[in-house]
C-alpha cells in the first residue's frame, strides 16, 4: 500500500473520531450542568482546556461564555480541531482514497458533512443541541460500522484502527485529566456532592455507564469509574482496550517493532488506585506521561509508515 | 398512441439510426421497434433510472470554473447509437493501419528521420513543432512503439462515411466514460441485451493491462504497474482511478515516487520502496520530470527521464509521442502510411488547409466564414473558430493570428456530422450531432475498442461535442444484423 493512500486512511479515522469524541465531549458538558446543584460554579471554559485550545481560544473571543466555547468547539473554521474542521478534512482524505474505502463512505460522509453544516445552529442554540449532536454521532457509528462490515482486514484497516484508538486513547486521558483537575480545585465539601455527578458524566462521555454498572457492581466513585475506564479489558473505549487495538494492528504491518514496544511498556504499567485519594498530582502527572506517549505513538507510525528516506531504496 | 419515432424529423445529415425516408437502419431495427412499444412515462422512467445510476456509481467529471472546480455527474443520454459491425470491421482496421503508421513515424523522427530526408514531410514543420522532444532523440522503446494509447476521433460525413477527425496521443480520455456508458445502458434498457447481438466492450481494462504489463524491462511475472495522475483536481481523475482500480494497480501521484542513484523508479509503501516497472501517465509530457521539463512542476518525478532513457521503466504514452498528434502533422498522415505501410490508407482525413502554405493560407484567410479553424496543438475544442457560427469580429481576430503564426493554425471544412435521435425532452427525439472516439492499444499486439465514445452536442444545431463544453454522451452498439 501507498504511504500516501496509508496517511490519508489514518487520518481519517483519527478525524472521525474526533468529530464524534466533540460531539461526545459537548453533548455531556451540556447534561452535566443541567445536573449540578446550583452553588456549584463550573465554567464551560473547562472544555477549551481538556483539548488544549486556550491560545486559538483567546486569539479569537473575548468572553469566555458557553456561545463562544460551543461555537469554538463546534463550529469555528480558525480552530483546526473544531467539528467542522475536522468533518472537512475527513471528507478531504476520503476524496482521495475513495478507491481503497467501500463505496457507500463516500456517500455517508458527504451526507454528514452536508448535515452538520447545514444545521449548525441547533448546535450553538442549546434547545436542539442533543438532537444534532446525537445525529452526528450516529452519523459517525454508521460509516465506522460500514468499515466494520465491508472492509477487508488487510493493511488499509489498520491503518483505520491505528489513527481511531490513538485518537479515542487521546481524548480518553483528556476526559479523565479534567475531571481528576476538576475534583482537586474544588471545595472539599462540595467534593463528594460535585464527585457524584462528575464521574457518572464521565462514564457517560464514554458510553461507559451501563457497563460499569454491569461490569463494577458496585456505586460509582472516582477510584472506581477511572480504573474502569483505564484498565477494563472489554470495553472498548477504555485505554487498555485502545493501545491493544494499536498494537495489534500494527504487528500485522511491516517493521512494526518500535510501536509495540511502546505499546507494550504502556499496557504492562498499572498506575495503582485504590481510593479516590489516589487521584492526586501525581496521577495528573501520569496521564501527562500518556498523552506525551501518545504524542510519540503518533510519531512513530508516521516515521515508519508514511515518512520515507531515499537511502532506503535499493 | 403516437409511436416515438413517427415525429422524428431526420435532416439532412447522415442520421446513423434512421434513413432519409424514415426507416430505422438495419442495425437500429430492434432498438427504435423496442423504444416504440414504451410509453412516455415508461421511457421517462428509464431516463430517470439512467439519471440515478450515474449519481450512484458517482460517475463525474470535473468542470473549472470561477468557483472553483464542480464535480458534475456525467451527461448521458439513453438512446443507444448503432454502428452496423461489418461497417465497424473496416473502421478498426483503419484505425489499426494508422497507429501503426504513426508509431514508425515517431520512431523514425526520433532516430534517423528517413521520413524528412525523403522528402514526405518538410523540416521545419517537425522542427517548429511544440511537441517534438529533442530530450527523447535516440532513444528506443520497447516494440519501437511510442503511442501505445490512442484516442482517434472519427467522424461520419452525409454518406455515412468514416473519417479521422485527429488522432490523439498525448494523453487521451474518456475510455472510462465508454465502459460506464454501457454499464448504465444495461440497466436502463435491459431487455434488448437480451436479444440482440450487441457486442460487449468490457475486454477494454485487461486489454489494457495485458499492453502495459508488456512493456515492462523487467522479466518478471508480475511487474509493477501504476496509473499516475495529477491529482484529485485533474478533470479526468474520475477516470484515473478508475482505471487504476480495474487494472488493480496503484493510483499514484508525483510524489509517491522517486528515482534512486540506480536510476531505477519506487514507490514509497509502507513495506519501504518498491520497484516500478511501467507508469500510465496521465500528465503531459512538460511536466513529468522537473529535471528536465518545467522545473516548477510539482506533479512529475525528478529524473523520471534519466530512468526511462536507461531503459529501467516504461512510459506510456512515451514522452515526445505527441509530435505526431500535432494537426498540421495530421494533414500528412494520408503519406505517413504509404511511406511506412506502402499501403493506401484505409480512413480518410477531413480535408486541411495547412496555413504555413502561402496559397492554402491565401484561401483559408478568404473564407475564414465558412471553415473551422484550429490551433496545431491544443485539444478540448479551446481556441477554435467555427466560421459558419461566428462574428465578423472573431474572424478578424483570427485572420491576425493566422498570419502571426501560419504554422500554428490548420483549417477544414465545416463537416456534416452525422447525428443520431436524442431524448430531449419527455417523449420527444430529434437529432443532434455526434463523434466517435474509439482508443486503439499498440505494443506487442494492437487492440481496437468495441465502437468507443459517442459525444453528443446537446444543443440544437452544434457541432461541440466536447464535456468541458456542454456536450454529452451515448452507449455505443456495435450490432451484427445476421447477413441481412
Amino acid at each position: 500500500m501507498l504511504s500516501r493512500v496509508a496517511e490519508r486512511l489514518y487520518w481519517s479515522a483519527r478525524y472521525l473520531e474526533r468529530v464524534e469524541n466533540t460531539a461526545r465531549l459537548v453533548s455531556v458538558y451540556d447534561d452535566l450542568m443541567f445536573d449540578l446543584p446550583k452553588d456549584i460554579e463550573i465554567s464551560w471554559y473547562n472544555l477549551i482546556e481538556i483539548i488544549s485550545g486556550e491560545e486559538t481560544f483567546e486569539q479569537r473571543y473575548k468572553v469566555k461564555d458557553e456561545r463562544n466555547v460551543v461555537k469554538f468547539l463546534l463550529a469555528d473554521d480558525t480552530n483546526s480541531n473544531s467539528m467542522l474542521s475536522s468533518l472537512k478534512m475527513v471528507r478531504e482524505n476520503i476524496r482521495t482514497t475513495r478507491d481503497v474505502v467501500p463505496k457507500e463512505t463516500w456517500e455517508l460522509i458527504n451526507e454528514l458533512d452536508l448535515y452538520a453544516r447545514q444545521n449548525i445552529k441547533l448546535g450553538i442554540n442549546r434547545s436542539e443541541r442533543h438532537l444534532f449532536l446525537n445525529t452526528i454521532i450516529e452519523g459517525c457509528q454508521k460509516i465506522i460500522g460500514l468499515f466494520a462490515g465491508t472492509m477487508s482486514r488487510d493493511s488499509g484497516w489498520h491503518f483505520l484502527i491505528m489513527g481511531r484508538y490513538l485518537e479515542r486513547a487521546d481524548m480518553g486521558t483528556r476526559i479523565l485529566d479534567a475531571a481528576v483537575s476538576l475534583m482537586l480545585q474544588s471545595e472539599p465539601e462540595e467534593r463528594i456532592q460535585l464527585g457524584q455527578v462528575t464521574w457518572s458524566k464521565v462514564l457517560k462521555s464514554q458510553s461507559a455507564y451501563l457497563d460499569y454498572r454491569r461490569t463494577v457492581r458496585s456505586s460509582i466513585n472516582g477510584a472506581k469509574a477511572t480504573t474502569f475506564l483505564m484498565n477494563d479489558p472489554c470495553f472498548p473505549r477504555s485505554l487498555d482496550y485502545c493501545f491493544g487495538q494499536i498494537g495489534e494492528s500494527a504487528t500485522k504491518l511491516p517493521r512494526a517493532g518500535v510501536i509495540t514496544a511502546q505499546v507494550d511498556k504502556i499496557l504492562e504499567f498499572d498506575y495503582p488506585i485504590t481510593s479516590s485519594e489516589d487521584l492526586d498530582e501525581d496521577f495528573h502527572n501520569y496521564l501527562n506521561e500518556l498523552q506525551i506517549a501518545i504524542i510519540e505513538i503518533n510519531h512513530q507510525i508516521t516515521e515508519n509508515w508514511f515518512h520515507f528516506r531515499q537511502g532506503d531504496a535499493a | 398512441m403516437e409511436k416515438l419515432t413517427s415525429q422524428y424529423q431526420s435532416s439532412v445529415f447522415f442520421d446513423e439510426l434512421i434513413d432519409d425516408n424514415g426507416a430505422p437502419r438495419s442495425p437500429a431495427k430492434q432498438l427504435l421497434g423496442y423504444l416504440d412499444s414504451l410509453s412516455e412515462d415508461e421511457l421517462e422512467k428509464r431516463r430517470l433510472t439512467a439519471e440515478a445510476t450515474i449519481q450512484e456509481m458517482g460517475i463525474s467529471f470535473t468542470v473549472y470554473t470561477e468557483e472553483g472546480n464542480i464535480d458534475r455527474a456525467w451527461p448521458f443520454d439513453i438512446v443507444p447509437r448503432t454502428i452496423e459491425a461489418s461497417d465497424w470491421k473496416v473502421a478498426e482496421a483503419g484505425l489499426k493501419q494508422r497507429l501503426k503508421a504513426l508509431n514508425l513515424f515517431i520512431n523514425d523522427l526520433y532516430h534517423d528521420q528517413n521520413v524528412i530526408k525523403d522528402g514526405i514531410i518538410p523540416e521545419h514543420i517537425i522542427k517548429d513543432s511544440k511537441n517534438f522532444r529533442p530530450e527523447c532523440v535516440g532513444v528506443s522503446p520497447a516494440y519501437g512503439v511510442w503511442a501505445h494509447i490512442c484516442g482517434t476521433d472519427l467522424v461520419r460525413d452525409e454518406h455515412g462515411d468514416f473519417y479521422v477527425l485527429e488522432d490523439n496521443l498525448r494523453v487521451p480520455s474518456g475510455v472510462s466514460y465508454m465502459l460506464e456508458n454501457r454499464a448504465i445502458t444495461k440497466r436502463v434498457l435491459p431487455e434488448l441485451f437480451e436479444n440482440e447481438s450487441i457486442l460487449p466492450v468490457n475486454s477494454y481494462t485487461s486489454q489494457l493491462f495485458d499492453t502495459l504489463a508488456s512493456l515492462s524491462p523487467r522479466d518478471i511475472e508480475n511487474p509493477e504497474i501504476v496509473v499516475m495522475t495529477p491529482g484529485i483536481y485533474n478533470s479526468a481523475y474520475f477516470e484515473h482511478a478508475f482505471l487504476a482500480q480495474q487494472m488493480g494497480a496503484e493510483l499514484v501521484e508525483g510524489s509517491d515516487l522517486f528515482v534512486d542513484n540506480d536510476d531505477c523508479v519506487y514507490m514509497k509503501t509502507i513495506n519501504g520502496p518498491e520497484r516500478v516497472d511501467v507508469i500510465y501517465r496521465r500528465i503531459d509530457d512538460l511536466f513529468i520530470d522537473p529535471e528536465v521539463f518545467d522545473s516548477e512542476s510539482v506533479l512529475g518525478v525528478a529524473g523520471l527521464m534519466r530512468a526511462w532513457r536507461s531503459g529501467n521503466v516504461a512510459l506510456a504514452n512515451a514522452p515526445g509521442a505527441g509530435v505526431a498528434d500535432d494537426k498540421v502533422v495530421y494533414a500528412y498522415v494520408p503519406d505517413i502510411i504509404r511511406y511506412y505501410l506502402k499501403e493506401e490508407p484505409i480512413l480518410k482525413n477531413v480535408e486541411t488547409f495547412l496555413c504555413d502554405d502561402p496559397e492554402q493560407r491565401a484561401y483559408v484567410l478568404e473564407n475564414l466564414d465558412k471553415l473551422v479553424v484550429k490551433p496545431a496543438n491544443e485539444s478540448g475544442g479551446y481556441g477554435m473558430l467555427v466560421g459558419p457560427h461566428s462574428t465578423k469580429k472573431e474572424q478578424a481576430m483570427f485572420a491576425e493570428l493566422i498570419t502571426k503564426n501560419p504554422r500554428n493554425y490548420i483549417a477544414q471544412p465545416t463537416l456534416k456530422l452525422s447525428t443520431a435521435p436524442t431524448l430531449i425532452s419527455k417523449g420527444v427525439l430529434e437529432p443532434r450531432h455526434l463523434d466517435l472516439r474509439p482508443f486503439i492499444l499498440q505494443a506487442k499486439d494492437t487492440y481496437v475498442t468495441t465502437g468507443g465514445l459517442t459525444r453528443v452536442a446537446m444543443k440544437k444545431g452544434s457541432l461541440v461535442v466536447n464535456s468541458s463544453q456542454g456536450g454529452g454522451s451515448k452507449d455505443t452498439w456495435i450490432v451484427e444484423t445476421k447477413g441481412q
